[in-house]
């Protein structure tokens, strides 16, 4: 009995969370504007989505500023990380408390003081000042995955490398690196899917040719939810979930043979 | 001897947070020999072990390899390698890789770091383990290969930083003897740091035993353990009863209730010292009125010996025997005049030489510095 309504309350839970999803993509394959008449399959949307010239640019807009700022934050972020690292106790913690609070501060805010800043300094709004927001906000999700890497090394490690005759730099990328290398990818990655997905923030400091893709799509539906922004919607979803899957299999693919390690490793 | 000197350390002195972690540290380590700095946790060994590596400055003071002064010479460019206390394996290189890490960075040809690594891991008995990753080793060949990553780049002097301490008992003797053998094939000067001084004695041509960031005595095993220089070393190194005496005059002092004779001499009339005798040089004999008596109030079986605690006069005697006396007997203590070491009186209290946890934490403390 128990069994039976844990499953049906997991059902439900999962309705909740994918019916809406479920209706938009049915609707991207619906012939009627309507969204609650079904009039028949057609890929017309598809096909307008992909002449539409507005929706192509603002994705191209996206996926320029995602890759450069998740890029660029990386590096920053990284950097900052080994920095803070090897800071004395109360300054680190006192840096740590300070990367927090683009995170939780409210977007809003952000956004509208990263808007003010700009206009004070004079600069257009446009790609730069969108770049410059976007790498603000991840910079401080690469910082918090890398410094407990960071944290986690054998301090050793760079002393064995000096030991066996590298100069800084090479323990730094021959030991240091691969070392924190999971903390790098994860907040390169969080970085990506975060500023693919930014609205507010982008919404106060993106200029007029520098429209990213939420903004296309949320004026497009201020005026009626067109079946376009369904199909490009269900093409994201679609996209998202092959990420998430390819992810999550090369996760069960690399933690398999570790296991293998512990039951046969220890013996001596 | 002097003209093979390798390594020279004078006068060294640091700080931690205004702390004296090394007070005017003396040194000379001569060609292929094995030198252990040996110490309670804190005595500044690992420091000096640093120092010599490269890791740290010292605040005053000079270090030398081979007459040349190395104070600012980074650890990359010293001819020194280092064996760390956890072993500091690169975790995302195999076997082969870790031991080819020093080679590699000279971008020595392949044929050669293939055949180096050979021959590398057969010394540390690990031939065929090229391709393992190195968290499926169990700690004793973790060790090897960190030897054999340090051996590779042909180092003059091998520093070792209490490389033995995460392995048990039975592991560590295996391991004594093998690096004790490694050492003597290898024909190179080894360094090496514990607060084991069994292992210390086992292993070293000679034995630095420090304290307090300061050297306490200088010598061969048999030196140190047979003559102390003072109560701490002998305390230190072995058990030891340690007595409060008095110097009537040279050959002839004065502790529990009783004269003795004795070897040493020269302090001055009536000075106040300490008497340090071993607890296996200690003879019990039936008690009477011409010897010390004491009564037995403890016997623990040791294995090779009974560990006997009696209580005579006002002081507490550990003596080690092969005859078990019974609790609460009464028994005579004789003494040779060779059994009775006298020292200069120091300010040392009871040092506790069994390993405890807090020791662990405060060595990786010292590492940090």
């Amino acid at each position: 009995m128990k069994k039976i309504s844990s499953k049906i309350y997991i059902f439900l839970v999962f309705l909740f969370l994918y019916a809406p999803i479920f209706v938009l993509i049915a609707n991207s394959f619906n012939a009627s504007k309507s969204r609650t008449v079904w009039t028949g399959f057609t890929l017309d949307w598809y096909v307008k989505l992909f002449n539409n010239e507005v929706i192509l640019k603002s994705l191209l807009n996206t996926l320029i500023v995602a890759a450069i700022a998740s890029v660029v934050s990386t590096i920053l972020g990284t950097a900052a990380a080994i920095g803070i690292y090897k800071m004395k106790k109360i300054f680190r913690s006192l840096i740590i408390n300070i990367t927090y609070i683009p995170i939780m501060n409210s977007e809003m805010v952000t956004g509208v003081s990263l808007m003010l800043l700009f206009v004070a300094l004079h600069i257009d709004l446009g790609y730069f000042t969108l770049l410059c927001a976007h790498i603000t906000f991840c910079v401080p999700y690469v910082i918090l995955n890398v410094l407990p890497k960071l944290r986690q090394m054998n301090r050793s490690l760079y002393d064995a490398a000096l030991d066996l005759g590298c100069n800084p730099w090479q323990a730094f990328r021959h030991v240091v690196i691969p070392e924190i290398m999971p903390g790098i990818v994860t907040g390169f990655l969080m970085s990506l899917t975060y500023s693919i997905d930014d609205f507010t923030i982008s919404y106060f400091t993106h200029g007029s040719t520098s429209q990213t893709l939420p903004i296309t799509i949320y004026s497009m539906t201020r005026r009626k939810v067109s079946p376009e922004v369904n199909a490009l919607s269900a093409i994201i979803f679609v996209v998202v979930l092959v990420i998430l899957l390819i992810m999550n299999l090369s996760d069960i693919r690399r933690s398999k043979p570790r296991k293998k390690v512990k039951k046969g490793g220890t013996a001596e | 001897m002097d003209k093979n000197k390798i390594i020279e350390l004078k006068d060294i002195t640091m700080n931690y947070e205004g702390e004296p972690v090394l007070r005017g540290i003396n040194l000379d380590i001569h060609d292929k020999e094995f030198v252990t700095l040996l110490g309670p946790s804190g005595c500044g060994k690992t420091t000096t072990l640093r120092i010599v590596g490269g890791f740290l400055t010292p605040d005053s003071g000079d270090v030398l390899f081979g007459g040349k002064r190395v104070n600012d010479v980074p650890p990359y460019k010293r001819p020194v390698n280092t064996v760390f206390q956890k072993y500091a394996l690169f975790p995302h290189l195999n076997v082969y890789e870790n031991v080819a890490f020093g080679l590699r960075l000279k971008k020595t040809p392949e044929t050669e770091v293939a055949r180096r690594v050979g021959e590398m891991l057969e010394l540390v008995d690990l031939k065929g383990f090229d391709k393992r990753s190195v968290n499926q080793l169990s700690g004793g060949q973790q060790q090897r290969i960190a030897i054999a990553r340090a051996l590779i780049n042909n180092p003059k002097v091998l520093l070792l930083d209490e490389p033995l301490g995460a392995l048990d008992l039975k592991l560590r003797k295996e391991m004594q003897i093998e690096l004790k053998k490694i050492q003597q094939r290898m024909e190179i000067t080894f360094i090496y740091v514990t607060h084991d001084q069994e292992e210390a004695l086992t292993m070293s041509d000679t034995v630095v035993v420090m304290k307090d960031g300061t050297i306490q005595q200088i010598g061969t095993p048999q030196d140190i353990y047979n003559e102390p220089r003072n109560a701490f070393v002998a305390d230190f190194i072995g058990e030891s009863n340690i007595l409060p005496g008095i110097m009537h005059k040279d050959y002839l002092v004065e502790f529990a209730g009783n004269n003795f004779e004795c070897v040493d001499k020269g302090f001055s009339p009536m000075e106040p010292v300490d008497v340090v005798i071993r607890p296996e040089d200690i003879q019990l004999v039936p008690a009477s009125d011409e010897v010390l008596n004491g009564v037995v109030e403890n016997v623990q079986f040791k294995g090779v010996h009974y560990e006997i605690i009696v209580r005579a006069y006002s002081d507490t005697w550990v003596i080690h025997s092969t005859r078990a006396p019974e609790v609460g007997s009464i028994v005579g203590i004789t003494l040779t005049p060779e059994d009775i070491h006298i020292m200069k009186k120091s300010d040392v209290k009871k040092v506790n030489y069994f390993k405890s946890e807090s020791e662990a934490e405060a060595s990786d403390i010292e590492q940090q510095i």
